[in-house]
């Protein structure tokens, strides 16, 4: 610790020196503000580079590219059974979410059906991953706006989702469990007793998030009215998820769009909230938390008996043709455009991810705001940078 | 590469052998039991009709009025239409004003032509597979609603009020591919052009900004075209048989 005036003013020095470190440059106009590639507040390398005149942003531009893997090119050399393992890796928070539509446009092509307990399984293992990923960005988002100790609780309480997934798949990030025509394996015994238990825990955390979080002046301060979304706006960029209902679009693709999986078969509730701000995006991930608890319980009362697999060949060629599948994943939309000439592998797999769509809004949404509040709008777009990258 | 030890291929082809059997005599064992069934099925033939796409359709053919060239309905899973490359700003504006699909979903294209690389599978594994293939023989297929060039432009746009996905797609002439940029129309065309425009070469006129979003500025080549090698595996082949380990009993 510096105890003399002269090494506090050294250590001041030194600090405004690195604070320099990220001034690109300087003009007389404005000044640009380079923000990332490593920054805490963007989960990842993603760089934004704002121009400031004092205080406020005049214009940024998100950089990505920083983690991108091609792939779009590489599925074009794997087989079908083999894309399942690149993709898992696009969001790595909900991996499992992102197989289930690539293989649903598979089945699609293919006239491949899953049997029912395969599909309430799946649905189980997706809604998992939904709280296995919310959770975090309840925790995250109220780390960019100072408060550090919800994140801790988050990752505290993630660890019981992802142990269940684990039991499952045997992955706690990447379980590549979902095949074409089915799932691996079948639950473990005991496994849906334990799964009730852990939705309870869920549900006390989306409570202590509420209480910690939700209330607090200063979140309150930094979220309402910063970041606001037109409907509009919204759809035109093609925001998705949470983003868009936070925007008081009332829009869920497993309520309006399903494929493939069983939510028709449980009684549950789309949230919206219309303010279109960064508190209304936090509070529609909240509630959807607390609902996908509520759809988890609800299936795994009901989970019927019978095979886990549909007759599918051995080397599986996809028919020709064409077939784009999109999910409600955590993140929002995600979807996948498979192309087929009836091949062992994909002509052309178009991957619509839902972060990159996302966060394409941000150099109109961050126009005219506060330095601070690039955090606090970012953290609350949610975006993960695979999920932006691919 | 390695040299793979003869028990190694022995096995696999074994095992190949087994699988190629089980698959043939799998649909007979599974017919003989359900055979009635199958005939009552196929006997009265559900045609499976999608009521949405149906509607959304007879809009874009009434609006566009002879600028449709192709379209393509399958049932519950979408809709595809292809103009003209000239028309394409304007169909994606009838999609939104008149198919009120104001949520833009996609946007990218797709390279028709047969990989002259095939699947850049090079190991020992893959020619015991099947005969290497020859794609020079190949010609262009293209998938739903035709096409005639190489490239095509595809976008998805979506109408909440109507719960119909439209796919738009448009063929690019070869010789110069470029388009008219959808950003007056949807404003989040923007990164998923620039994106296209990188990975397949093309050109988006009236585009604000089309500079590289993934790839670094001296970037050569566009990743996404077929005849650009899938360079990874030139440097390293698909590792397969050759990872395997020995059990057990097998060296005797």
């Amino acid at each position: 610790m510096a105890t003399t005036e002269s090494e506090q003013m050294a250590y001041i020095a030194a600090q405004a020196a690195d604070a320099r470190v990220n001034v690109e440059v300087e003009t007389n106009e404005g000044m640009t503000l380079n923000l990332g590639p490593q920054h805490p507040a963007t989960h990842g390398t993603l760089r934004i580079v704002a121009k400031l005149d004092g205080e406020k942003v005049v214009a940024a531009e998100p950089i990505m590219g920083y983690m991108h893997r091609g792939y779009e090119k590489l599925t074009e050399v794997r087989t079908y059974p083999q894309v399942t393992t690149l993709i898992n890796r696009i969001d790595w928070l909900g991996s499992f979410a992102n197989e289930v539509p690539f293989i649903l446009a598979a089945e699609q092509l293919m006239e491949v059906e899953a049997p029912p307990r395969a599909q309430w399984i799946r649905t189980v293992l997706f809604e998992l991953s939904r709280i296995a990923n919310i959770s975090l960005f309840l925790g995250d988002m109220a780390v960019q706006v100072g408060a550090t100790t919800p994140v801790f609780y988050a990752f505290r309480d993630r660890e019981f989702v992802l142990n269940q997934i684990e039991r499952v798949t045997g992955g706690r990030f990447h379980p590549n469990f979902d095949r074409i025509g089915g799932i691996k394996d079948d639950l473990p015994k005991g496994w849906i007793e334990e799964t009730g238990s852990v939705i309870g825990k869920m549900r006390d955390f989306c409570d202590e998030m509420e209480e910690l979080v939700l209330g607090n002046e200063i979140f309150q301060a930094r979220t309402r009215g910063i970041g606001v979304i037109p409907p509009n706006v919204a759809l035109a960029y093609g925001l998705s998820g949470a983003n868009l209902r936070g925007s008081g679009v009332d829009w869920d693709i497993r309520r309006d769009a399903n494929v493939g999986l069983v939510y028709d078969e449980v009684d549950w509730k789309v949230w919206t909230h219309p303010d279109g701000d960064s508190f209304s995006r936090f509070w529609v991930r909240l509630q959807e938390t607390r609902e996908a608890c509520n759809i988890i319980e609800q299936l795994l009362d009901g989970i019927p008996a019978g095979p886990i697999m549909a007759k599918v060949p051995l080397i599986i060629k996809v028919p020709a043709g064409e077939a784009y599948v999109a999910t409600e994943n955590p993140l929002g939309e995600m979807g996948f455009y498979v192309v087929s000439q009836g091949d062992l592998t994909p002509f052309r797999v178009k991957i619509r991810s839902a972060s990159f769509s996302n966060i394409s809004i941000a150099p109109w949404l961050l126009k005219g705001v506060f330095v601070p509040d690039i955090i606090s709008i970012l953290a609350s777009l949610y975006f993960i940078l695979g999920d932006i990258d691919r | 590469m390695a040299e793979i030890p003869d028990h190694l291929l022995k096995r696999a082809q074994a095992a190949r052998e087994k699988a190629e059997a089980q698959q043939q005599a799998e649909p007979e064992d599974s017919a003989s039991p359900e055979k009635n069934d199958e005939a009552e099925a196929t006997e009265e033939e559900i045609v499976v009709t999608d009521e949405h796409a149906e509607a959304a359709l007879t809009v874009l053919e009434r609006e566009l009025d002879g600028k449709l060239l192709n379209s393509h309905i399958a049932p519950m899973r979408g809709l595809w239409i292809r103009v003209a490359i000239e028309d394409w700003r304007f169909a994606a504006k009838v999609a939104k004003e008149d198919l009120d699909c104001k949520f833009f979903d996609w946007l990218s294209a797709i390279d028709w032509m047969p990989s002259p690389y095939g699947r850049e599978h090079e190991t020992e594994q893959d020619k015991l597979n099947e005969e290497p293939e020859d794609n020079d023989q190949k010609e262009m297929e293209w998938g739903y609603t035709g096409g005639e060039t190489r490239f095509q432009l595809i976008c998805r746009v979506y109408s909440i009020s109507r719960k119909i996905g439209v796919m738009i797609k448009a063929d690019l002439p070869d010789n110069d591919p470029r388009a008219l940029s959808l950003i007056p129309i949807y404003p989040g065309a923007n990164w998923h052009e620039r994106e296209a425009r990188e990975m397949f070469g093309l050109t988006f006129d009236e585009h604000p900004d089309l500079r590289n979003i993934y790839l670094p500025g001296d970037f050569e080549g566009h990743p996404l075209r077929k005849d650009y090698p899938l360079l990874s595996r030139r440097m390293k082949p698909w590792p397969g048989i050759v990872d395997m380990e020995l059990l057990p009993g097998d060296d005797q």
